[in-house]
C-alpha cells in the first residue's frame, strides 16, 4: 500500500495532456515586463532606470527586507519604462519593462550545462548565493527560498522533502524537468543537504509519474542518503502539511511549519534553480511553465524567461482555439484566471491553462443541503461550510476560532459541493478580514 | 366537584402570591441604578441603530452623551445639528455644530461609457471581487456595481441603476450615517457638505491612471489635463497621481470647472440650467433672425418688382 496523507483529499481528473512533451526554449520575446513583487514578502526595490542598458541576469531590482528577494533580468537589453502593469493579482503592479537587444547574441545562445557534481561554496555560502541569485518557491508559493534556510539555532533537521508531486491535474512542469534534469536535481539535493547539514532526503512522487520514480531510483541506487518515495495519487498531496504527514507520518502543527518537525520541504523546480545557481552562477531568470488545454492544438512544456507575456506563450501553441471561456495561470485547481493576455510570467507561474466554454461555468449556487462533503474532503479537517457562513455574515473573531487561518485554499471544497456554492470564495475573503483584524491587533 | 374547583383555585391563587413576594424582593434586592437621563437622551436620538455615531446603537449614544463631560466631538450624523442642540439642552453641555452632509459616489462608469471586458462568476459582492482581482472593467478603481453598499444601507436611501450598473443615492433619504462610506472597498462614496439646495460639484472619478489608459478604460475617467484647475478662481482643485479633487470647503461651487473638462468628468448637481447654453441659443436666435431677414430683404424687392 503506498503512502499518503490520511484525512480528507479528492481525485480530480488528471488531464496531464503534456507528461510525454519535453521541455522547449520558448524564442525570446522582444520584451518582457519582469514585476518587481514577484515572491511572497516585501517587494524588491528597483535599481536601474530608464535607458539603462542591462545583461542577462544583471540585478534590476534588490530585495527589499529579509522576507523578499533579489529580481534579475531575463534579457539583454535596454529598459524602456518603469510602469505599472496588469500582473496575475489582475491589479496593475509597478513593473521594469525591458526590451530585447535583438543584436545583442548572449539573449539567442542555448547554454547546456555540463553536470557539476563537485560542491564547493561552504553551507553559508550556499545560503547566501541562493539569497543574491533571488531563489523562490517554484512550487506555486513564490517564498524566498532563503528564508527557509535560515534555520534558527537549535532547530533540530532530520530531513529533507523534496516535491515532486505535482498533484495539480494539466500541470506536468515539475514531471518533465524530474525525467530531463534528474541528475542535476540530486545535485542539487546534494547542495541543500550540504547547506542544512543533514543527512537524509526523500523525494516525493505520486504514482502516476512512474518514469520519474524509475528515473530517480536508478541515479540514487548508490546515494543512500536519498530515498525515492512512490505516493497515492491524490490532491493536494503536494501541500507541504500534506507531504510531510504522508512521507513521514509526521503532523505539522496548525499555525506551525515543517520546521518544527525537523523538516524542509522544496519543490523540484526549486531544486534545480538552486542547482544551477550555485554550480553555475545562473540567477533564477526563467522556469519551466505548462501551456495545456483541452483545446489548445500544441500543448506543451516551455522554458520561459520571467516576464514573457503570456500572449507569447499563447501564439507559441497555435493561438487561442475556439470557444475559450478562461486563461487560467496555475492550475485548474488552485489557479487562477488572468485578465489579459498582456500579463507577464512570473516566477510562481507553473502553468498556463486555457479553458473552454464547456469547462469554465461555475453553475448556479443553491443551498446548502448538509451533505457534509466538504468537511469529508477537507485535507486540513476544517469545516468548510461553517466558515464560509461565518465569513459570510461577517462574524470573523469566530471564524478565527474555527481556525480558518489554517485553510490552505486547495479547493477541494468548492470541488465537491453539489450545490455549487462558493466556498473558497468566502473561505478566502474571510482569511484575509481576519489576517488584517489580527496585524491590527499587534 | 366543588372541591377540585376550590382546591385548583386556592393552589394557584398561592402560587401568585409566593411568586409575586419573589419577584418583589429580587426585584429590590438587584435594583440596578440607571440614570434617568440615559432613557430621556434616547428618546431624543433618532432610534436608527446606524451606528454612524460610531456607537453600536442609539442607547450605548445615550449613554455616552450623558456619561462623558465634553461632547464636543460626539455627534449624532442622522438626527443632525437640531438634535443635538435639544441633546445640549436637555444635558447643559455644549455641542459643536457640524456643517450636513451627504454621500455621493465618484464615479460614473455606467456600462456604457465603461464596457467589460471579463466576466466574474463567483459571488457577487464587491468585497471578494475586489479581493480577487480589479473588477470586470479595466479601471481597477472605479465602482464594482455588486451594490455592497446598496445591502448596508438602513435608510432605503441607496439602489442599483440596473441600466447604467452604478447605485444611486436617494439625496433626500441619505442620513449620511457613513456605513457605505465603511463599506465600499474601493472608496468610491464621499461624504460631501450640502447645502439648502443640495448644490454639489465634485470629480465623478478616481481613476489614478495615466490620461491614455484612464480615458480608454472609461470614456468620462479624469485625465489628469489640469484644464479645471486653470478655471478654477479659488485654486480648490488639487491633482495628485493625475486625478482631480475639488476640496469642497475652498469651493465656491461656481462651476467654472464643469464645462472645461473634456471628458465630462465633473458632476454638478441640482443646479438650474446653465445660463451660458441660453447665451449661445441666443446667439444663434439672432443669426435664424438676421438670416431670415435677408431672406425677406431679397424677397420683398422681388415682390415688388413683381408689383412693379
Amino acid at each position: 500500500m503506498l503512502k499518503t496523507f490520511p484525512i480528507g483529499g479528492i481525485h480530480p481528473p488528471e488531464n496531464k495532456l503534456t507528461s510525454s512533451k519535453s521541455i522547449k526554449r520558448l524564442p525570446v520575446p522582444k520584451v518582457v515586463n519582469v514585476p518587481i513583487s514577484q515572491h511572497i514578502g516585501i517587494p524588491a526595490e528597483i535599481v536601474v532606470s530608464v535607458k539603462d542598458k542591462v545583461e542577462i541576469g544583471q540585478v534590476i531590482a534588490k530585495s527589499g527586507g529579509f522576507v523578499s528577494s533579489n529580481i534579475h533580468s531575463p534579457v539583454a537589453g535596454t529598459i524602456t519604462k518603469l510602469d505599472k502593469i496588469i500582473d496575475t493579482s489582475g491589479y496593475k503592479k509597478q513593473c521594469i519593462v525591458i526590451r530585447t537587444d535583438v543584436k545583442n547574441e548572449a539573449n539567442f545562445e542555448e547554454i547546456e550545462y555540463p553536470l557539476k557534481k563537485e560542491i564547493e561554496l561552504t553551507p553559508k555560502e550556499i545560503v547566501q548565493r541562493i539569497h543574491d541569485y533571488g531563489i523562490v518557491g517554484l512550487g506555486g508559493a513564490t517564498f524566498p527560498s532563503h528564508v527557509k534556510l535560515n534555520v534558527r539555532e537549535g532547530v533540530k533537521l532530520d530531513c529533507l522533502i523534496v516535491n515532486g508531486v505535482e498533484c495539480e491535474p494539466y500541470l506536468t512542469a515539475d514531471h518533465r524537468l524530474m525525467l530531463e534534469k534528474s541528475e542535476e536535481i540530486v545535485v542539487g539535493i546534494q547542495i541543500l543537504m550540504k547547506a542544512l547539514q543533514i543527512d537524509k532526503a526523500i523525494i516525493g512522487i505520486e504514482n502516476n509519474k512512474k518514469d520519474a520514480i524509475d528515473a530517480f531510483k536508478k541515479v540514487t541506487k548508490n546515494l543512500d542518503k536519498i530515498q525515492v518515495a512512490a505516493l497515492q495519487v491524490k490532491y493536494p498531496q503536494g501541500g507541504e502539511k500534506q507531504l510531510v504527514r504522508a512521507i513521514l507520518n509526521r503532523e505539522v502543527p496548525k499555525n506551525g511549519l515543517p520546521l518544527d518537525v525537523g523538516v524542509v520541504v522544496n519543490n523540484v523546480g526549486t531544486i534545480f534553480a538552486i542547482y544551477e545557481a550555485i554550480q553555475h552562477n545562473k540567477p533564477l531568470i526563467e522556469r519551466v511553465v505548462t501551456v495545456t488545454g483541452k483545446k489548445v492544438e500544441n500543448a506543451s512544456n516551455f522554458w520561459v524567461k520571467i516576464g514573457t507575456p503570456i500572449k507569447d506563450l499563447i501564439t507559441e501553441v497555435g493561438g487561442l482555439p475556439e470557444g475559450t471561456r478562461k486563461i487560467v495561470n496555475g492550475g485548474p485547481m488552485m489557479g487562477k484566471a488572468i485578465k489579459n493576455t498582456d500579463v507577464p510570467v512570473t516566477k510562481g507561474t507553473s502553468g498556463i491553462l486555457v479553458v473552454s466554454e464547456d469547462e469554465a461555468s461555475r453553475g448556479e449556487p443553491e443551498n446548502c443541503i448538509r451533505c457534509g462533503e466538504c468537511v469529508f474532503v477537507c485535507p486540513m479537517g476544517l469545516e468548510p461550510h461553517l466558515l464560509m457562513n461565518l465569513s459570510e455574515k461577517g462574524l470573523f473573531e469566530r471564524a478565527s476560532n474555527e481556525d480558518i487561518m489554517t485553510c490552505i485554499e486547495c479547493g477541494s471544497c468548492s470541488y465537491v459541493c453539489p450545490s455549487n456554492r462558493p466556498l473558497l470564495d468566502f473561505i478566502r475573503f474571510g482569511k484575509n478580514i481576519v489576517k488584517k483584524l489580527e496585524t491590527s491587533k499587534n | 366537584m366543588t372541591d377540585s374547583v376550590l382546591y385548583s383555585v386556592l393552589l394557584l391563587v398561592s402560587l401568585g402570591v409566593i411568586s409575586a413576594v419573589v419577584l418583589y424582593i429580587v426585584s429590590k434586592k438587584f435594583y440596578v441604578y440607571e440614570n434617568p437621563l440615559i432613557a430621556e437622551v434616547e428618546e431624543l436620538l433618532p432610534a436608527a441603530n446606524c451606528a454612524g455615531c460610531g456607537s453600536p446603537g442609539c442607547k450605548s449614544f445615550a449613554e455616552k452623551l450623558v456619561n462623558t463631560e465634553d461632547i464636543s466631538n460626539l455627534f449624532c450624523p442622522v438626527g443632525g445639528n437640531d438634535v443635538m442642540k435639544k441633546v445640549a439642552a436637555k444635558l447643559g453641555k455644549e455641542v459643536s455644530e457640524k456643517e450636513p452632509t451627504v454621500a455621493v459616489l465618484r464615479c460614473q462608469g455606467s456600462c456604457d461609457v465603461r464596457p467589460k471586458t471579463t466576466e466574474f462568476q463567483g459571488p457577487r459582492t464587491c468585497a471578494i471581487s475586489s479581493m480577487i482581482y480589479s473588477g470586470e472593467t479595466d479601471c481597477q478603481y472605479g465602482c464594482l456595481g455588486d451594490g455592497d453598499c446598496v445591502k448596508v444601507c438602513k435608510f432605503d436611501a441607496m439602489y442599483m441603476d440596473e441600466t447604467t450598473g452604478l447605485p444611486v443615492i436617494i439625496t433626500d433619504k441619505c442620513t449620511s450615517c457613513g456605513a457605505c462610506v465603511e463599506e465600499c472597498p474601493r472608496d468610491i462614496i464621499e461624504m460631501r457638505p450640502r447645502n439648502k439646495k443640495d448644490l454639489k460639484v465634485f470629480v465623478g472619478c478616481l481613476n489614478e491612471d495615466k490620461g491614455g489608459i484612464a480615458k480608454k478604460a472609461c470614456s468620462v475617467a479624469c485625465i489628469g489635463c489640469s484644464k479645471c484647475i486653470d478655471a478654477c478662481p479659488k485654486d480648490a482643485i488639487i491633482i495628485e497621481n493625475t486625478l482631480a479633487y475639488i476640496d469642497p470647503v475652498l469651493c465656491t461651487l461656481c462651476r467654472k470647472c464643469v464645462p472645461v473638462c473634456p471628458t465630462n468628468s465633473i458632476i454638478e448637481t441640482n443646479f438650474p440650467p446653465r445660463k451660458e447654453k441660453k447665451v449661445e441659443k441666443k446667439v444663434e436666435a439672432k443669426v435664424e433672425t438676421k438670416v431670415a431677414e435677408k431672406v425677406e430683404a431679397k424677397v420683398e424687392p422681388v415682390n415688388s418688382k413683381m408689383d412693379a
